[in-house]
């Protein structure tokens, strides 16, 4: 029997994150408490067992995650004994920076892409994972699996590197740092199937239940907390509700759905539902490709 | 049966079941657009039904916009980016896509077919297993198929596939498909190819492309989908010899330690017999680690860790194998260069070598040849250019375990990185080693450095003077060793110009040869100190990189860089030498700052600026980083 394609893609994954561990000085993984994160945190723990994982870990909080989010993390965290990190942009706090009042591009901006680069800054990581996959939208396609960023953070096209025979050029001059991607080659299927294959515990948002919501402008948005302001009129209606992926509460879309257990949830993605970035407020922003995000310094 | 009906008729848990259990396949597309590349792709991605609505809304809103094939859905556009933003500017695109069927999963790397995507294409073809090469049937081979199958070929690629696409422009001929097939066959096997499948298809239609076509009865062999269902999975061949090169050691407590890394060809299991090389030490498989907790053997495609029944040592570059077939050990090799690099290649300076988890400084000799990749002529080439592909031989600081690339992709291919920019300039093919190191010995002696230093009381180090021609560098030098004599040091000047007279007689001034007047003298150099001497040198030494190499030729602390700081109009009209006067009237060529580059220091250890002090004073600045650094002691 040969192996199967989650072991393999489990494999690739596994030796990324090991070379970053021991080519870099100062990697960090970050954590954004999603189910890609999870499965990332998932292949680390086994690339350095029965060791613990030799980095820590970086949640950018812009205090507006869902709830259920934090609460996951904190948890998960204490649970592992993980050395977790986490960020929020004190300036951006003062300056009372939100969605509802900044709109979602000033507010992913500051609190989430200047954020980043703060943390990034302060502790001098000169590596980062992300959990982001190139199957996730057409630009991604040809996002590397190391990707260079110059001393300010940017992704300079130019500076780009080749990747053969995942022999990885991990290589950086003083300030400059790397993106790494283990999970470039993994699709939204192989990530679930992966989650199911290996009971990698996930948020209970992905899953449907009742939830409090509101639907504007064509898009479920559920009402978390009580810093939510409600138009006119607008009363929140209870839906069974779940999330495709999740963020900052007000800028999620949900979609209804019946999928309380995983394996619905599969069976939905692959029976009917769009894309996953479908539900995310940020992509629906005029002019606001992912291309110009990645060179601002958004993940 | 598609996946909707599937999942309807057994059931979501078994359908999740037997598609967790799918073999992986990474191969790569070779075709411009104009052969129906990106249609073809967008028919495998299509047929296999992993569209989401939210794309398939796209798809059609595109086409109606801006498709090429009227009512038609234009599939093309599932590859191929519209907007302006998609044109990213990347120099090295290779596009990667997914799909699956209930066999199987893909990877495909897809490539442009241009000429000058050379790079590109090695990129994509490095880690597959397979290729799809389109031509367009009613153009038959052209320049860029025998391309496509020469590099393919090169970079290992077993299992070819010729899709002759566009057969419907062509009345579905049979005669066409013939005629094509043979010319191809004898094309592949004068490259000495792998296994060749030729398959009529019309991508456009989606005939043979995942069914089998009604248009083409007199075609009896698989359709595309099924030959990519069905071929064998080289990479993950367990009957070759065992390897794996250490990428990280695993030390959580003192009673567990373990080696761990990727496998990229053979099996293991406990109790097995290996070595450790290049040191060749032995042991025996104590336990094996996967990802699923402790177990009995382990084998290609899979990340391990593997503990030893006793405490020999292994460092990550090491490869683990088997003790039967282990790999030679060699530092100088033949090899087959792709140079990917706007700048191009230097014979003799000093690159960065990575070969699995090795990092090695390397040396690339002047190419013997290079190749033109469309008639596979052997061309005489002083230099390797972007995209141009030549054999060399190369010289490594200290011996690695190797295969070659043949024989193994992994532990032969290796990736060559600029010492200063740190790009991935080139990358390379292990041929074979020119001869084994280990028959030069390196001869242990018992009065060492150390004991050569204490005998005259001092500390060795090397003071490096770099600087435009004319700009002090000699002057400075000398009034310095005056003083280290005075205070009873032993000492050596080596100047640039004296020793051009001696010992680099034979070089001149192109960039070869001043990276190789650089590696001859801190070869000298670095023996003085060994000698237990004092070193001045004194080179204009222009590029960064040799003065790093220099640098890291040198034991820690006993390289002082001196970068004497004359701006160049200050030296020209010093011109003590009159060079500049000739330089200027084109009598002499390549002279530095003026056709031929200096890069200045970036933070060199002392900085000397002439025209804002005097020579004494530059003299005293070097002796306070000398007695800084405890050299005078």
């Amino acid at each position: 029997m040969s192996l199967t394609h989650l072991e393999r893609l489990e494999a690739e994954s596994i030796r990324i994150i090991r070379e970053v561990a021991a080519e870099c000085e100062n990697p960090v993984m970050l954590y954004s408490i999603g189910k890609d994160s999870g499965v990332m945190l998932h292949l680390a723990m086994k690339a350095f067992a029965p060791g613990k994982i030799p980095f820590p870990l970086l949640h950018v909080d812009t205090t507006w995650k869902f709830r259920a989010m934090t609460e996951f993390r904190d948890k998960l965290a204490a649970d592992m004994g993980l050395d977790l990190i986490v960020h929020t942009n004190q300036e951006g706090i003062a300056q009372g920076v939100g969605p509802f009042t900044h709109g979602s591009a000033v507010h992913t901006d500051v609190m989430k892409t200047q954020a980043l680069k703060q943390a990034l800054n302060e502790h001098k990581f000169d590596a980062a994972f992300g959990g982001a996959r190139r199957d996730e939208e057409k630009s991604r396609a040809k996002e590397r699996v190391f990707s260079f960023r110059t001393a300010q953070h940017r992704w300079d096209p130019k500076r780009q590197r080749p990747e053969l025979w995942s022999c990885f050029n991990t290589r950086t001059n003083p300030g400059e740092s790397l993106r790494v991607f283990p999970l470039s080659d993994w699709t939204e299927l192989d990530v679930w199937q992966y989650i199911r294959l290996e009971n990698i515990p996930i948020v209970p948002l992905y899953l449907a239940a009742e939830r409090p919501c509101v639907e504007r402008d064509g898009v479920l948005i559920m009402v978390d907390d009580d810093r939510m302001p409600l138009h006119e009129g607008e009363t929140p209606m209870m839906k069974n509700i779940r999330f495709r992926t999740l963020g900052c509460y007000p800028l999620t879309g949900a979609v209804e759905s019946d999928a309380s257990t995983l394996t619905q949830v599969i069976e939905e993605m692959l029976l009917t539902s769009g894309s996953e970035r479908e539900g995310r407020v940020i992509d629906h922003d005029a002019a606001a490709s992912m291309e110009k995000k990645k060179q601002e310094g958004y993940f | 049966m598609d996946h909707f009906d599937q999942i309807r008729a057994d059931g979501i848990e078994t359908y999740l079941d037997e598609h967790q259990n799918k073999e992986l396949l990474r191969f790569i597309t070779c075709g411009s657009v104009d052969d129906g590349k990106s249609t073809l792709i967008g028919r495998l991605l299509y047929d296999s039904k992993l569209i989401y609505e939210d794309q398939l809304e796209a798809l059609e809103a595109d086409s109606a916009k801006v498709g090429t094939q009227g009512d038609k859905l234009d599939l093309a556009l599932l590859v191929d980016g519209l907007a302006a933003e998609r044109e990213q500017g990347i120099t090295i695109d290779v596009a990667y896509r997914y799909f699956s069927t209930k066999a199987r999963k893909f990877i495909v790397a897809d490539t442009p077919g241009h000429e000058q995507y050379t790079r590109n294409m090695v990129t994509g073809a490095s880690t597959a297993e397979a290729a799809i090469i389109l031509l367009d049937a009613r153009k038959g081979i052209l320049t860029q198929t025998r391309r496509h199958t020469y590099i393919c070929t090169l970079l290992g690629i077993r299992h070819l596939v010729l899709a002759i696409n566009k057969m419907d422009l062509v009345d579905y001929s049979e005669q066409v498909f013939q005629e094509t097939e043979a010319a191809y066959k004898e094309l592949a096997k004068s490259l000495g190819a792998g296994d060749v499948t030729c398959i009529p298809v019309s991508a456009l239609e989606g005939e043979n492309v995942t069914n089998a076509s009604d248009k083409m009865p007199w075609y009896d062999g698989k359709s595309l989908m099924q030959v990519l269902e069905t071929m064998p999975i080289d990479d993950l061949d367990t009957t070759r010899p065992f390897r794996m090169p250490v990428q990280w050691v695993n030390r959580p407590s003192a009673d567990f330690r373990g080696f761990s890394g990727f496998i990229p060809s053979g099996a293991v299991h406990v109790g097995d017999a290996i070595t450790v090389e290049p040191s060749g030490k032995q042991s025996t498989i104590k336990s094996i680690h996967g990802p699923t907790g402790e177990c009995d053997s382990a084998r290609a495609g899979q990340s391990v860790t593997l503990c030893f029944d006793d405490e020999i040592d292994a460092s990550r570059g090491d490869i683990i194998a088997a003790q039967a077939g282990a790999p030679k050990s060699a530092d100088q090799f033949r090899a087959t260069i792709v140079w990917m690099h706007e700048e191009p290649m230097l014979p003799g300076r000093s690159y960065i070598m990575k070969i699995g988890a090795k990092i090695v400084p390397v040396t690339l000799a002047e190419p013997r040849h290079k190749v033109n990749v469309n008639t596979f002529e052997e061309l005489p080439a002083p230099t390797l250019e972007l995209n141009d592909i030549g054999v060399t031989n190369i010289h490594l600081d200290h011996a690695i375990a190797f295969d070659p690339y043949g024989e193994n992709r992994q532990t032969g291919g290796f990736v060559i990185i600029d010492r200063i920019t740190n790009d991935t300039v080139g990358a390379g093919l292990l041929d074979f080693a020119l001869w084994r190191s280990d028959n030069v010995k390196w001869q242990d002696l018992d009065v060492d450095k150390n004991a050569r230093a204490a005998a005259k009381s001092q500390k060795p180090c090397v003071v490096w003077f770099t600087g435009l021609s004319g700009s002090g560098k000699s002057t400075i030098a000398n009034v310095l060793e005056t003083k280290l004599h005075a205070a009873g040091k032993h000492t050596y000047l080596l100047d640039g110009d004296n020793v051009r007279h001696g010992l680099n007689k034979d070089l001149g001034f192109t960039d070869a040869d001043r990276v190789e007047n650089i590696r001859r003298v801190t070869e000298v150099s670095r023996l003085m100190t060994d000698a237990g001497l004092l070193v001045m040198v004194s080179f204009i030494s222009p590029f960064r990189s040799e003065r790093r190499m220099a640098r890291d030729a040198m034991a820690e602390g006993e390289f002082i860089e001196v970068f004497v700081d004359t701006p160049l109009e200050e030296a020209e009209r010093r011109d003590v030498k009159g060079l500049y006067a000739k330089a200027r009237a084109g009598e002499i060529k390549n002279f530095t700052g003026i056709d031929s580059p200096y890069e200045e220091p970036l933070s060199p250890d002392v900085h000397i600026e002439t025209t804002k002090c005097t020579v004494e004073d530059a003299a005293d600045q070097i002796m306070a980083e000398l007695r800084s650094r405890g050299r005078l002691d």
